[in-house]
């Protein structure tokens, strides 16, 4: 087993433990702080993917921004999270039953395709070719993207804001 | 060797965990959480397919990014409903958010 393997199978536990206690954890701060964990796998799979530019923007966003304010609002809302409110709804089983058939059902359909050899190589100096997919080709999605995010600000301050 | 299916085994195990996490919660921010854990799924397939399929122009991380901030967008304004909704009906509950049901 080389080293890639080694740090693949590291990084994948890591990433299904804490996803697997995002989802089970009966006390929701801990569901939040196992939240990290398994965001930091992913990213230690975009360096092992080769994508550092993208491993940069999720330990930025996802790990720095988007943990800390999911903690914050488990913090705001206190009377509801608290530890004697139950958490889970009576559809464990049907869920369970579900999502299981999901996942066995892609892997059944993702481990029957023949994939084939890379089409090409990537580019070596990664964060310019994203620069210049992003400002090139995909410009009208970078756009669209920024209104997204102008809409997403004010409806967000519109929305949380206290009425007078 | 690690190859492309190795990444998309473990990237769909990553969707049916937070399928499962959206299905069984009751508390919204708990939901939001079993989303961000699918669209975590979706950009690791996004990023392994640009290594292994189409790496020429990186499209897959163009397209793993605009996730990422709209997983970001996503999470800003449901959380802003969330406080919003505790703040009027006490709980952030969805089962128990029903003034619309008729």
């Amino acid at each position: 087993m080389n080293a890639e393997a080694l740090a693949f199978y590291a990084l994948a536990a890591m990433v299904v433990v804490g996803g697997g206690l995002v989802v089970q954890s009966r006390n929701l701060v801990h569901a939040a702080v196992s939240l990290v964990p398994t965001l930091l796998g992913v990213a230690g799979l975009y360096v092992l993917l080769h994508a550092e530019f993208v491993t940069a923007i999720q330990l930025l966003i996802y790990v720095g921004a988007i943990t800390v304010l999911i903690l914050f609002v488990i913090l705001l809302t206190e009377g509801a999270t608290g530890l004697r409110v139950p958490q889970r709804n009576e559809q464990v089983p049907l869920a369970l039953v579900v999502s299981g058939a999901l996942v066995l059902l892609l892997w059944a359909v993702l481990l029957r395709v023949p994939w084939g050899p890379p089409a090409g190589t990537l580019p070596p100096y990664n964060p310019g070719a994203v620069g210049r997919s992003l400002l090139m080709p995909y410009v009208l999605a970078f756009e669209v993207t920024s209104l997204v995010i102008l809409a997403c600000l004010v409806g967000a301050i519109v929305i949380a804001r206290r009425e007078e | 060797m690690i190859g492309l299916s190795h990444y998309l085994v473990l990237s769909s195990l990553l969707f049916g965990l937070g399928l499962y996490g959206v299905l069984t919660r009751r508390n919204a921010v708990a939901i939001l959480m079993g989303i961000e854990l699918m669209l975590n799924a979706a950009n690791v397939n996004f990023v392994a397919f640009t290594r292994f399929v189409d790496p020429t122009f990186v499209r897959g991380h163009v397209a793993a990014l605009i996730v990422i901030t709209l997983a970001a967008c996503e999470a800003v304004v449901g959380l802003a409903l969330v406080i919003n909704a505790y703040r009027h009906l006490e709980t952030v509950n969805v089962d128990q958010v029903d003034l619309m049901k008729g």
